[in-house]
């Protein structure tokens, strides 16, 4: 198992601990306080992830073919989720990005990012991030 | 009395549906309707002589006439189907319109009236005028007026009720006042045929734009309303099969309307669909319509209301159905996503209506849509929610 693949199965583990669908949500929007403060002078256009109703920054950085990332939303869930993305996918190597299948996030079974909405700035994340993986 | 009952999506779903203003939920009768062309006598219409072509023909061409009476228009020429309101705009936008100098709009337009305007190279003050509003989004006759005097021989497109906001706009003194003016007007019924009672003889418009699936019809048929001294003026935007009286190698000689504007085979069972849809209002009745949702509407604003940090844009005057709010402090996103976690269906965001939502310096608002199939049960089960969600988002 990837440590992309470890990742996912530890969210999916906290995330399964209830039944109830609010109670996954509350912890999501636990887990949005946790994400570390974000560089206000990243707040610019050039990092709003395309297609959001509500906005999501994402910054990242190749450094020795690691890819580091930075992300904010000013939407508390979406914060949430952006926290859940940047765990998954922050401080791994290139080559284990651009070798994951991004179907099995839809194991998480989080509606925002399975539905194929064009709205959805979560799934605008996930493409930035294996776009940024694939060109650099 | 709830006429959930006739739908079999509420007691399919579990839903509280309350996004009519995105689409309808539809009743049995016009589910069964379209079931039954495609299982007894599907064939295409107006082309083919046997049995099933001509039960086809005569079923479409019935529609015609029904939506020919139900909005009151003089004849059924007059009515041509299309596959919505977006495409009946586009379709005067690209024939009619385009040879006008200047198009107006008002400010609360969705993008479907806003959008083929630009895509013909115009943009404010160049080729297209937008009318403000005064206090409630009242649309603004004295502003309207000077735009006319200056663009006399316009042509003007506006919403009948906006999808964002409710706003119902007096569009037969609109009608009244521009065609003053020698312009000519198109109404976007897309958001009143399911509210409102239409007499298009009345509104005096040009075009009339209708959509059947926010009128509890199948998606993918509408139709558009064309006044008869309009019907040799107006140019179809494309052509084909069905459309014609003759074609040699050398020329094609164009039927009459509506069959010219109505090339190629068409949505037969969405058109069929459309006028059990029309039967199923006429037997409620647009009073009992009116009246329930104007006693739904109070009851969710003022439901509302008592909600801490409720950020209105309007009150009920003069709007009808949908109603757009925030809540101070938070992203529109966070609520609808808990709210559709507790099987409220509602619609967030900037309801194609990006140019209101940016004079208001707004990204979006919650909205609200109702239709006669409500009651106060979905009203109260959504503030429960509404108030499950804000403890959520505010802890």
């Amino acid at each position: 198992m990837t440590n992309i693949e470890k990742a996912i199965n530890n969210i999916k583990d906290d995330l399964e601990f209830s039944d109830d669908e609010l109670q996954k949500y509350d912890y999501i929007i636990d887990i949005g306080k946790k994400l570390p403060a974000f560089n206000d002078e990243n707040q610019q256009d050039i990092y709003l992830v395309q297609g959001c109703t509500s906005q999501v920054w994402l910054v990242p950085t190749i450094k020795d073919d690691i890819l580091t990332l930075e992300g904010t939303s000013d939407a508390i869930i979406v914060k949430g989720l952006v926290y859940i993305i940047l765990d998954i996918f922050n401080n791994r190597t290139i080559q284990e990005i651009q070798e994951f299948d991004v179907n099995i996030l839809n194991e998480l079974g989080l509606s925002e990012i399975i539905t194929p909405n064009r709205q959805s700035g979560v799934q605008g994340m996930i493409k930035k991030i294996m776009e940024v993986s694939k060109n650099g | 009395m709830s006429y959930k009952q006739y739908f079999p999506y509420f007691k399919n779903s579990g839903i509280t549906y309350l996004d009519s203003g995105a689409t309808t939920q539809k009743p049995q009768s016009v589910i069964d309707s379209e079931l039954e062309y495609y299982t007894n006598y599907c064939a295409n219409t107006h082309r083919s002589n046997f049995g099933d072509a001509n039960k086809a023909t005569i079923e479409y061409e019935d529609t015609r006439k029904y939506l020919q009476t139900f909005i009151n228009a003089k004849q059924k020429e007059e009515i041509i189907f299309t596959k919505g309101v977006t495409e009946s705009i586009n379709f005067i936008a690209s024939s009619f319109a385009k040879k006008f100098k200047t198009i107006i709009i008002s400010s609360l337009e969705h993008h479907a009236n806003i959008v083929p305007w630009h895509m013909q190279g115009r943009s404010l003050g160049n080729g297209l005028e937008v009318v403000g509003y005064k206090d409630n989004f009242a649309f603004d006759f004295d502003e309207f007026e000077k735009i006319l005097q200056n663009n006399p021989d316009s042509f003007v497109s506006v919403t009948h009720i906006s999808n964002a906001f409710g706003t119902i706009n007096d569009v037969k003194k609109i009608c009244k006042l521009a065609h003053q003016y020698n312009a000519y007007v198109l109404v976007d019924g897309a958001q009143s045929l399911a509210h409102k009672k239409i007499d298009i003889q009345d509104i005096n418009c040009d075009f009339f734009v209708m959509s059947g699936h926010k009128t509890f019809a199948p998606t993918g048929v509408g139709a558009i309303y064309i006044k008869e001294n309009l019907l040799d003026k107006v140019e179809p935007y494309q052509t084909g099969g069905a459309s014609i009286k003759t074609v040699t190698y050398n020329e094609s000689v164009l039927l009459a309307s509506p069959y010219k504007f109505e090339a190629g085979t068409q949505n037969i069972a969405g058109v069929i669909g459309f006028k059990n849809a029309l039967e199923f209002i006429n037997k409620i009745g647009y009073e009992d319509i009116e009246s329930i949702e104007h006693k739904l509407y109070e009851y969710l604003h003022n439901e509302l209301a008592k909600i801490d940090d409720v950020v209105f844009y309007n009150t009920t005057k003069d709007t009808i159905s949908n109603k757009s709010f925030n809540i101070k402090g938070l992203i529109h996103d966070d609520v609808g996503i808990l709210l559709d976690k507790q099987k409220i269906a509602i619609r967030v965001g900037h309801h194609c209506a990006m140019p209101i939502m940016e004079k208001l310096e707004l990204k979006g608002t919650i909205r609200v849509s109702l239709a006669f199939y409500n009651d106060f049960d979905d009203i109260d089960k959504f503030i429960i929610a509404l108030k499950r969600a804000l403890q959520m988002l505010k802890d």
